[in-house]
């Protein structure tokens, strides 16, 4: 069994609020009533996650990302820097050359092309990540710092925390930020599965179909599930049928599960709406599984 | 000129909603720019006629040309991104990894690699209901530099501002703290804060303001769905004192909003009551904005 590779489900939507924190963190503790799940909160922007497991952080990580650091005695001025950086993160005023670290994407061109080796990279921390352990949950966050631009080198690193403490796991749950750029495509790149969440609304199909899309350059397999299920037109469900597009689950409008949701509680150990729309979704993941192994 | 941006941290607040209500209100006066460019959302409820498209284009994507290419892997070698791979002696760039560094493109031995520039998305000029004018974009799924593209929304919501002598420009924004969040702040006046009463909502609003205080941004908040959670309520008036933060209204939980949207209209033209707060909301901005 430990030799098994993790089982990983990203969750996933377009537009933000559609309930991708609500669906990770009660599904998570759906599941941990029988096995070990890990959690990774990779919406390092905005991770909610942890606010809805009152456990202590065991073991914290500060994170980095690595930067040119200039080298006034051994530089030439030469310019070259400069020249190869295509992000424009290097500028040279006068004899001194600068670096903008938020505009780095770390490609090392500048640094290993220099000619006087006068550009060593160094660790520029971006934010933290911290493992919390909630009973059978291992609850993996990680954390933006503020003023931080560039939010996909931190889900790297969270992604290899995860790889290196805790692969033995078997299922995996990814929650991932909201949109379809890049902080998706590298939150969801790793994922065996992923669920987009969406509500029946014409926000939530408009950018359900964009969310489809990139699942689709991306060839991941994918499904659908529709939160406040009952609350606004039947053309979300027309669509998926259309596109021919799985819906693993649907959870209805419950003015109590937002309630409970606010409180930063767990929705599923009072509300048996919830419980039924997470039964009805892990016999669905269980189909997949077999599936996909 | 004078530039709203309307920003929540968590998604889902109500920002878009209320940013077309606000178009509406200022109607006559103002331009609206959507840089919530990765899912754009303001255009269902504003009907926007199209009046100028361009392509937008941010940075450059690598290309091997396979004529040239002696399959060395030098390439492969320095990229830090996992986006070259090969098959025997075939390279290949996958473009949704590049990042147009160009680093592989100067350390080939044959000049195999050129370094294209990358659309990643459109950039639109409408028309809206109002008879009032809106800068929009879509930027492709899967596409990098929202930052870029958000900085380039705003540019020409300013240049219409000026071409249509209109005195205010209202953003609607993305949701985080990241990239795109950054890059809608430049420039703006007042920071119009769109939140709920829940954990993740005031959580959420704690980070952004932390990013308003590094800018040195006058804000004001608007707590949605306030009946949902009132002592969470309390929690967010409590914190948007502590940190000078305008308290600028506050909304009910209604279906009302959903059923608007649904109808593809602003919530102030299908509810009366609701209108009226958010009259008093507008007015309350702009008594703080000026």
């Amino acid at each position: 069994m430990t030799n098994e590779k993790p089982y990983r489900i990203a969750i996933a939507s377009g537009k933000g609020g559609t309930g991708k924190t609500l669906l990770s963190t009660n599904l998570a503790d759906y599941l941990a009533q029988e096995k070990a799940v890990v959690l990774a909160d990779l919406d390092v922007e905005e991770p909610n996650d942890a606010l809805f497991f009152k456990a202590e952080i065991q073991q914290s990580e500060i994170q980095y990302k690595m930067i040119p650091d200039w080298q006034a005695e051994t530089c030439t001025l030469c310019g070259d820097c400069v020249k190869y950086c295509k992000f424009n993160a290097i500028i040279k005023i006068g004899e001194y050359i600068t670096v903008f670290n938020e505009l780095c994407h770390s490609c090392y061109a500048c640094s290993e092309l220099c000619p006087a080796q006068a550009l060593p990279m160094k660790p520029n921390r971006i934010g933290i990540t911290n493992a919390i352990k909630s009973g059978r949950i291992q609850l993996v966050e990680s954390r933006l710092d503020i003023g931080q631009e560039q939010a996909v080198p931190l889900i790297h690193d969270t992604q290899k925390y995860i790889q290196d403490h805790f692969s033995p796991i078997a299922i995996q749950l990814f929650d991932c930020p909201p949109g379809t750029s890049c902080p998706v495509i590298a939150a969801v790149a790793d994922a065996d599965f992923v669920l987009l969440v969406s509500e029946p609304t014409p926000f939530g199909l408009h950018d359900l179909k964009l969310a489809v899309e990139t699942m689709q350059l991306l060839g991941k397999a994918y499904a659908v599930v529709i939160n406040r299920a009952d609350l606004g037109t039947n053309e979300l469900e027309n669509w998926c049928q259309q596109e021919q597009i799985p819906i693993a689950a649907r959870i209805p409008f419950d003015r109590d599960i937002a309630t409970t949701y606010a409180t930063g509680e767990l929705a599923w150990r009072s509300n048996s709406n919830l419980e039924k729309a997470l039964k009805s979704l892990v016999e669905y993941l269980h189909e997949r599984k077999e599936v996909y192994a | 000129m004078r530039e709203l941006v309307i920003l929540s941290g968590k998604g889902g607040t109500g920002k878009t909603s209320l940013t077309a209500s606000f178009g509406l209100l200022a109607a006559g006066t103002v331009v609206l720019a959507d840089c919530d460019v990765d899912a754009s959302n303001l255009h269902l409820l504003m009907k926007p006629e199209v009046m100028s498209a361009e392509a937008f284009f941010s940075g450059e994507l690598a290309h091997i040309n396979p004529e040239s290419c002696i399959g060395c892997g030098k390439c492969e070698e320095v990229c830090r991104f996992d986006a070259i791979s090969h098959q025997a002696k075939t390279y290949r760039i996958n473009s949704l990894n590049c990042e147009g560094c160009g680093y592989c493109a100067v350390i080939c031995p044959t000049q195999a690699i050129d370094m294209n520039p990358a659309r990643s998305g459109n950039l639109f000029v409408s028309e809206i209901k109002s008879g009032d004018i809106m800068a929009h974009a879509r930027l492709f799924p899967g596409a990098d530099n929202s930052g870029k593209l958000v900085a380039r929304v705003k540019m020409e919501a300013k240049k219409l501002a000026e071409k249509y002598n209109r005195e205010l420009i209202i953003v609607d924004g993305a949701p985080g703290i990241g990239c795109p969040v950054i890059s809608s702040l430049s420039g703006a006046d007042y920071v119009i804060l769109v939140t709920e009463p829940s954990a993740s909502g005031l959580h959420d609003l704690m980070r952004l303001v932390e990013v308003l205080k590094k800018f040195r941004l006058k804000a004001g908040c608007i707590i949605n769905k306030a009946d949902l959670h009132p002592e969470k309520a309390v929690e967010i008036e409590d914190f948007c004192k502590a940190y000078e933060i305008d308290i600028l209204g506050k909304l009910p939980y209604d279906k009302a909003f959903t059923e608007a949207m649904i109808e593809g209209k602003t919530i102030i033209e299908t509810n009366k009551s609701i209108r009226i707060v958010l009259e008093e909301i507008w007015n309350n901005i702009n008594l703080k904005s000026i």
